[in-house]
């Protein structure tokens, strides 16, 4: 067993810290990579979208697990055998599940996860013109300060109580 | 006998953050000023007695006293001492004592610079921060006491995890904890407005220096940790979308939001309803964090189901203290939604549009983390969430916040016109596009988006300059330009400096991901290999022996146009007593920013795998966010703030009271 995970574990359960913990400078080695760079460079950015099953968060182009390894193996016999992209990708979910893949596709399980943001930033944007649409329409009453609260605010303050917006 | 008496102070501290829970609200309620007046010194004493307990922890880790359960798990008695003192954070129970430690400063710093605050608001925010600390010194006696001993104490500890022996483990948590922690007390303002029922703009003048600083230290101990991953991983990235970096970027987020929602409070007396709701989400999302971090819940939902006491104890206060806080809001909003008025085209509409989208950006980086764990503990569903994700979805979310960032500070308060900054913007604007073609032309063939990157961040530095230049009237009036930058508010060179370093940061951000070059090779003593302008030549191989751990160290000479420029020496070490390998990377800065970083690998082929990376101005990813914490460290000097002390201010205010 790799002890990556082990490491991750250890350094996320050390720290509050936005530091992702594997260590070791492994990831993709010089006796795994094709010789046609076109097709390396298609291996490494496949291999960027997919996770390494045993380690935490980490892909399999990051990852020094002998799993990793093997999967980097995989992309790269795939790439040769003429798979394009998406085939590459499909093949592996079929056999690893949709876990494998760092960027979860558009479907039913991942509707809220994909429009979430965007539903937001809609929801968001409606509430701020509808606030400032109705701010339009009618004052709304708003008690002031009374003179000694201004007095005392004054004070506290230390400065004149009618500084300029 | 010392740590015992560290373990009876921690719980002297709950007591008194109980009394201080209970009695100042009280004296609140039945308008009892004695009552209230017993919150600052209560907060000073938590203070005293967590600071004991600290200290009596600290005192075990450095004379390794291996009876102490937590030394014995975490240190070595040949540990270099920097590391026998970070060491004490470096762990659960260490860091969620600092934790604790950093509440207690907050809330005696609360104690004093607020004391010219209304007794009442005064005694609520105090007892609302005192609730807080009550629910985590429960956490740590409860479920993480750093002071449990071994019945047997072994001769030897097991030392500390060997990523964490660095430099980085020093400042790195304490800087991120002063901005968690710091947040704590937006939120106690917060909610003690909603208890008081009353909230006006000099609200917000209160809270927005206690923000600000907590935003500083979030800023710099992200930016550490970024340059700490960068360095210390050894495959030359600085942001992974880890759910441990995300649970703090989300703070950073809600916090940035509130930092600009407050202004509009302070200055326009507008947004109060939302405001608040920010500081509650921002602590939030702070805790947040430190749930998912300490429950074990990212590793997978069944790690957290076997052993779920710590969990599920802060998921209790996460639930408790959320909803609590949104309970009282929702109750108590209505009676607060007043504002002064303005037109969607004004300074207060641009720190709108600046709050939804970076809302909405939060929210992507908030679904993104915990939707695996969603989906996993509802329908069984495994799904990975990685940085692809973010990428394509936090990315478009800031693009529109960083194309507006210069045109707010140019619009004006209740009404701006539009076409007026236009036309101050023009020549911005203009060497912008200049930029992009330039960058175009120059790298023909590389990555597409690169120069509109190039043209963005230009946007971005500039901009932030146009408008101090505007401010102190360099072009019209260059004569009294520097009288009058002098004369600037603070705050003013704060909004500069904030942007500035937004644009330098994404500047090495799109310099670094698009003209990066990457070298994967086995090396032999004698090879050479061209990177960039540079030639290295890898001399020769050696051992040694650490305090700790032994190496092995490569030596490589870099050489540009023959001459020899630097000497770089990448390490591999293991750790004697975890025999975990580490990497060390050795890198060179050249040209101000740009760098050459080498990680050393496995022996291989009668050689050993090297990874050499040159990277271009990466260096201003992190100088940005200098820039950026500089410019709020600046603004929290801005007299305006200084609360704490009216009557130095009184003093000068006849002096230097620059209208705004």
């Amino acid at each position: 067993m790799s002890v990556t995970p082990l490491r991750r574990l250890a350094l996320a359960a050390a720290l509050l810290a936005p530091f992702a913990g594997a260590d070791v400078a492994r990831a993709v080695q010089p006796d795994e990579m094709l010789a046609d760079p076109k097709l390396e460079a298609r291996a490494r950015a496949i291999s960027g979208e997919l996770r390494c099953l045993v380690c935490q968060n980490q892909s399999i182009d990051d990852s020094d697990a002998p799993l990793a390894k093997d999967l980097r193996i995989l992309v790269r016999e795939r790439i040769e055998a003429g798979d394009d992209d998406k085939a590459v990708k499909d093949w592996l979910v079929a056999r690893y599940g949709e876990f494998v893949l760092l960027r979860p596709r558009f479907e039913a399980q991942t509707l809220i996860l994909w429009l979430a943001p965007f539903a937001v930033l809609a929801l968001g944007g409606v509430a701020a013109w509808r606030t400032l649409r109705r701010r339009g329409a009618g004052r709304s009453v708003e008690a002031p300060l009374t003179a000694e609260e201004k007095a005392r605010l004054a004070a506290l303050l230390g400065e004149e109580p009618s500084e300029k917006a | 006998m010392i740590v015992e008496v560290g373990h009876y102070a921690l719980v002297l501290a709950l007591t008194l953050a109980l009394v201080q829970s209970v009695v100042p609200i009280w004296g609140t309620r039945v308008g009892d000023p004695r009552l209230m007046a017993v919150a600052g010194p209560v907060a000073w004493g938590q203070f005293l007695f967590v600071s004991i307990a600290f200290a009596a922890l600290t005192w075990a880790h450095v004379v390794s006293d291996f009876s102490v359960a937590n030394v014995f798990e975490n240190s070595h008695s040949q540990k270099p001492m920097i590391y026998k003192i970070s060491g004490v954070w470096g762990n659960h129970e260490g860091s969620m004592l600092l934790w604790v430690s950093i509440l207690s400063l907050f809330g005696a710093m609360v104690a004093w610079f607020g004391r010219n605050l209304p007794k009442s608001l005064y005694a609520a925010v105090l007892g609302v921060q005192a609730w807080v600390a009550t629910a985590f010194y429960l956490f740590v006696l409860l479920t993480s006491n750093p002071f449990a001993r071994l019945l047997r104490a072994p001769m030897e500890g097991r030392d500390l995890n060997p990523i964490l022996q660095d430099p980085g483990l020093a400042i790195h948590p304490p800087l991120l904890y002063l901005g968690y922690v710091g947040f704590s007390i937006a939120f106690s303002f917060a909610v003690a407005a909603l208890i008081e029922g009353r909230i006006d703009a000099a609200w917000a003048r209160w809270v927005r220096p206690w923000t600000l600083a907590a935003w500083v230290f979030l800023t710099l101990g992200i930016a550490m940790g970024s340059y700490w991953a960068y360095y210390e991983l050894g495959w030359g990235g600085w942001w992974f979308w880890d759910p441990v970096e995300n649970a703090s970027l989300m703070p950073w987020l809600a916090g940035t939001a509130l930092l600009h929602s407050a202004i509009v409070m302070e200055k326009r007396d507008a947004l109060k309803v939302w405001t608040i709701l920010l500081a509650i989400l921002t602590f939030s999302l702070s805790l947040l964090g430190t749930f998912l971090v300490r429950s074990g819940v990212l590793t997978s939902v069944h790690a957290f189901a076997t052993d779920p006491a710590r969990g599920v104890f802060i998921l209790g206060i996460l639930v408790v203290f959320v909803g609590g806080s949104l309970t009282i809001f929702a109750a108590r909003a209505g009676t607060l939604t007043k504002g002064g008025l303005f037109a969607p085209i004004s300074r207060e509409g641009a720190l709108v549009f600046n709050n939804l989208f970076l809302t909405a950006a939060c929210a992507a980086v908030f679904i993104g983390t915990l939707y695996p764990l969603l989906l996993e503990a509802t329908t069984g569903g495994k799904i990975s969430v990685g940085a692809p994700f973010f990428e394509m979805t936090f990315g478009p979310l800031m693009l529109p916040l960083l194309l507006a960032v210069p045109i707010g500070p140019f619009l004006a308060w209740k009404r701006g016109d539009l076409l007026a900054v236009a036309q101050r913007l023009a020549v911005v604007f203009v060497l912008a596009i200049a930029a992009i073609l330039v960058t175009w032309w120059k790298t023909r063939g590389g990555p597409v988006l690169a120069p509109l990157g190039v043209g963005l961040a230009m946007w971005l530095t500039l901009g932030a300059l146009a408008e101090l230049a505007f401010r102190i009237k360099l072009f019209s009036e260059p004569g009294v330009a520097l009288r009058r930058a002098v004369g600037l508010p603070r705050s003013s060179w704060g909004t500069t400096l904030g942007h500035l370093g937004l644009g330098l940061l994404l500047f090495g951000v799109v310099a670094e991901s698009a003209w990066k070059t990457e070298h994967v090779l086995v090396m032999k003593p004698g090879d050479t290999l061209q990177v960039a302008r540079f030639e290295l030549t890898l001399a020769d191989q050696r051992d040694v022996a650490g305090p700790n751990y032994d190496a092995t160290v490569a030596r490589f000479v870099v050489k540009e146009n023959g001459r020899e420029v630097a000497v770089l020496e990448p390490a591999k070490r293991t750790y004697r007593t975890r025999r975990m390998p580490t990497t060390e990377t050795a890198i060179a800065t050249f040209d101000g920013f740009s760098q050459l970083y080498l990680a050393m690998g496995e022996p291989q082929g009668g050689g050993v795998a090297m990874r050499v990376y040159w990277k271009p101005m990466v260096l201003l990813i992190w100088i940005g966010c200098l820039v950026m914490s500089l410019g709020g460290a600046i603004s929290l000097t801005d007299r305006r703030l200084r609360i704490g002390a009216p009557t130095r201010a009184r003093a000068t205010a006849a002096v230097a009271a620059p209208a705004e």
